[in-house]
């Protein structure tokens, strides 16, 4: 133990009035250097000790000013200057789409900003050599009394005098707090090998945690979620097959699940003479009809089978659907049409289904139908 | 029951300077509204609409002030409850404003004409709420309503001045009870059944909060007025403190925000949908001088009570809490006029004498009843159980 230094004076009260009407005695009697301690905050505190408005006030006013103008130049800068994309049809620079962003931001920074300046400029924190610290008034006025501390720096300070002022005031405990010059001074060095150390410490912790979380343990079952399987991902390498090659051929003489094989490829007349319309002729399997043939067969074809294509002349046109030839075709070859493709016209057995095809073939006779109608039609 | 308080209250007459100014005041507007109905009908009647409505506001904001008071149990605002109780009996004279408005709906309002509704698809649409009949039972429903609640909340308040009976407190909280409700819906159909429907094929949901939050800014401004002048002279009981001017001051700064965030938030969503059908409404706004105007409501409403308001020692200094109540009356009607008068005239503001004889004879009506009232009425409620702890009350 160094030499002691005497930090105040304190005294303690039982009760709020009391300690109010020290605080109205201490800066009634001119004490400057002086602090009231209670469990929670006094009213008419402020007023006793003769406090000045605080000025914490002010932070807030210019940090939300400024956070309204950063907001402000921020958006100027992202949608006017930097990347201007029409929004809505409004000008890039349209000032009360950024109201409510500014308000935010001007809330969000004062508010923050008061917080931490309180905190850390205004309440001096964290100050853990405070002379006060680890006394036994401090731990009263932290629960149920209230304190009064008379420094020992201000003017008017006198030991006896201020003992006697206390008294005066009828303060219960009277203590003087004395404090270590050493400990008071003794400042926390940034270089000093165990805070080096644990900085390192916490560092090398961290990273480490961070890349066993991210590149390890994500790819450990169970915490990969069954990312990693036995299976060959498309375009992927094959160790197995000698060429190399993971997407493989079918097996000669199978089919896929669903898939119906065609056995008149390329054999347009076997196909009118042996294959019959299965479907019948009712409404649903027209309107289906009518849905496909509206979404695959009608942008070059057009809506009424007239050949008149909505491609703008950017695809030769096809031929009519109306003409003698394909009126007098049986549904076999229309089928064999649309599945297996003619001319420049590709197959559609990947698009449509077999029972959709059969579909859009009624539904391409009731196209027919409508425009060379039968005499017996218009009766 | 009849402890009587220990309160330091001296009834005081008012100067008869006000009973002569208010006179003056009135009698000047009357003449003025004669003579301006006498000159131009429609344009009287626009301007009658502002006064109508300047004058709902403040009196049907204090009473809506008195029975938030009993609601919620507050006590700082007890030793000043009579001046909201005064001024609520502006609720009164509503009838005699509204009459000579009946004679001109068809010059106001564009849906009242049948051949024009007809012609219309949305006027049609709208028929069964905006129509002539409907509109007459409205208002005198709502008015009597008002008058109904008014005279009730008033009369136990002022009775229990002699009884000091605590169980009428307890009356006025139920009836306050049943009157925030009535206020919240009636508060609404007036806002769209003067102002709204000014501009029939326009809508807005949000018109009703927009004329409540300046209502209730409004009878702050007109009390926060009335109480710093009364307690500055000592009229009022003694013992308030800046802690009451600061509750006042931060009410009216905070309706100043909350009348911003309510006027932006109906700009900025017709703003940003950019429908026709809403946004003719602003933009007849934005047409020749009402441009000028409506930026200026930017600042008169908002900017200038704001900058006015913000500091702590503004809200506790009497001389700044007078400007300020005085400049948000104005702004009020500077408000209620750039709702109401682009409907008739659309070229650009209009302002003479006729403009300025309304407000004349509204002030007047106000001035007028508050001293009729103090004549009989102590300005303190001296029976109230909540007094002593309204005069304590500290921030």
């Amino acid at each position: 133990m160094s030499e002691k230094i005497l930090y105040s004076y304190t005294g303690i009260f039982d009760t709020p009035d009391e300690i109010i009407h020290a605080a109205e005695k201490a800066s009634e009697y001119g004490f400057k250097n002086y602090d009231v301690h209670t469990p929670y905050p006094l009213h008419g505190m402020n007023k006793a000790m003769k406090l000045p408005p605080s000025k914490l006030g002010y932070v807030a006013l210019v940090v939300g000013l400024s956070g309204a103008l950063a907001a402000l130049l921020l958006m100027f800068w992202m949608s006017a200057v930097d990347y201007p994309i029409v929004i809505g049809g409004k000008p890039f620079f349209s000032f009360p789409a950024y109201v409510p962003v500014m308000f935010e931001v001007t809330v969000l920074s004062a508010s923050i900003a008061t917080v931490l300046t309180m905190l850390f400029i205004f309440f001096k924190l964290p100050n853990n050599a405070h002379p006060l610290n680890d006394t036994l008034y401090m731990k009263k006025v932290s629960s149920d009394k209230y304190g009064i501390s008379i420094q020992a720096e201000d003017n008017k300070f006198n030991e006896a005098d201020v003992r006697r002022f206390l008294e005066d005031c009828d303060a219960k405990e009277i203590t003087a707090v004395y404090y270590d010059k050493e400990e008071i001074n003794y400042k926390h060095k940034i270089l000093e090998p165990k805070f080096i150390g644990f900085l390192l410490f916490t560092a090398l912790l961290t990273s480490g945690v961070t890349y066993f979380t991210l590149n390890k343990l994500l790819y450990m079952p169970p915490f990969d979620w069954m990312m990693e399987q036995n299976k060959l991902n498309p375009q992927a390498t094959s160790t197995v097959f000698d060429d190399g090659f993971g997407m493989r051929k079918p097996v000669e003489g199978t089919i896929a699940r669903g898939f119906t094989p065609y056995s008149f490829s390329g054999q347009p007349e076997a196909a009118e003479v042996n294959l019959v319309n299965p479907l019948p002729v009712s409404k649903s399997v027209l309107e289906l009809g009518q849905q496909k043939y509206d979404t695959f067969c009608s942008p070059c074809h057009g809506y009424y089978g007239e050949g008149d294509s909505r491609l703008r002349g950017q695809f030769p046109n096809p031929p009519s659907l109306h003409s003698e030839k394909i009126r007098t075709w049986k549904d076999g070859r229309i089928f064999h049409v649309i599945t297996d493709g003619q001319n420049i016209m590709p197959s559609y057995s990947s698009q449509l289904t077999v029972n959709e095809i059969w579909a859009i073939v009624h539904y391409t006779r009731v196209l027919q139908r409508a425009l060379n109608a039968k005499e017996s039609d218009l009766q | 029951m009849s402890a009587t308080q220990n309160v330091d209250y001296q009834k005081k007459e008012l100067p008869k300077k006000f009973q002569t100014v208010g006179t003056v005041l009135f009698v000047i507007g009357l003449i003025g509204v004669i003579a301006a109905y006498l000159t131009d009908g429609s344009r009287s009647a626009f301007n009658n609409i502002i006064m109508l409505m300047f004058l709902t506001s403040i009196g049907l904001g204090s009473l809506f002030l008195v029975s938030v008071e009993f609601v919620a149990g507050a006590v700082w605002s007890t030793p000043f409850r009579r001046i909201p109780e005064f001024l609520s009996s502006i609720l009164l004279v509503l009838p005699i404003v509204v009459v000579p408005l009946l004679f001109k709906l068809g010059d106001i309002f564009h849906w009242m004409h049948p051949e024009v509704v007809e012609a219309d698809k949305i006027l049609t649409g709208k028929a069964p709420y905006l129509n002539v009949d409907f509109f007459i039972i409205r208002v005198i429903v709502f008015i009597l309503l008002w008058i109904i609640f008014y005279y009730f909340i008033t009369k136990n308040s002022k009775k229990q001045d002699t009884t000091f009976d605590q169980s009428l407190t307890k009356r006025n909280i139920k009836l306050s009870a049943a009157f925030i409700p009535v206020f919240g819906i009636t508060i609404s159909f007036t806002a769209f059944d003067w102002l709204m429907s000014l501009e029939p094929h326009w809508f807005s949901t949000i018109f009703g909060v927009y004329y409540f939050s300046g209502s209730i800014l409004a009878a702050f401004a007109a009390v926060t007025l009335i109480v710093v002048w009364l307690n500055e002279n000592g009229y009022l009981v003694k013992g308030l403190t800046k802690d009451h001017y600061y509750s006042l001051g931060a009410f009216m700064f905070a309706f100043t925000n909350f009348w911003a965030y309510i006027a932006f938030s109906q700009f900025l969503l017709i703003w940003y949908a950019n429908l026709p059908e809403e946004t003719f409404w602003f933009l007849q706004r934005w047409e020749g001088s009402w441009i000028y105007f409506s930026i200026g409501l930017i600042f008169v409403r908002f900017v200038i009570p704001y900058v006015g308001l913000i500091s702590q020692p503004s809200k506790m200094d009497p001389k700044r809490l007078i400007i300020m109540s005085v400049w948000l009356l104005f702004a009020h009607w500077y408000d209620l006029y750039w709702l109401a008068m682009p409907n008739y005239s659309k070229e650009g503001v209009l302002f003479s004498w006729i403009e300025l004889t309304f407000p004349l004879m509204a002030v007047g009506i106000v001035i007028l009843l508050l001293v009729q009232l103090s004549k009989k009425n102590n300005l303190v409620p001296i029976g109230d159980p909540k007094l002593k702890r309204g005069i304590d009350f500290r921030l």
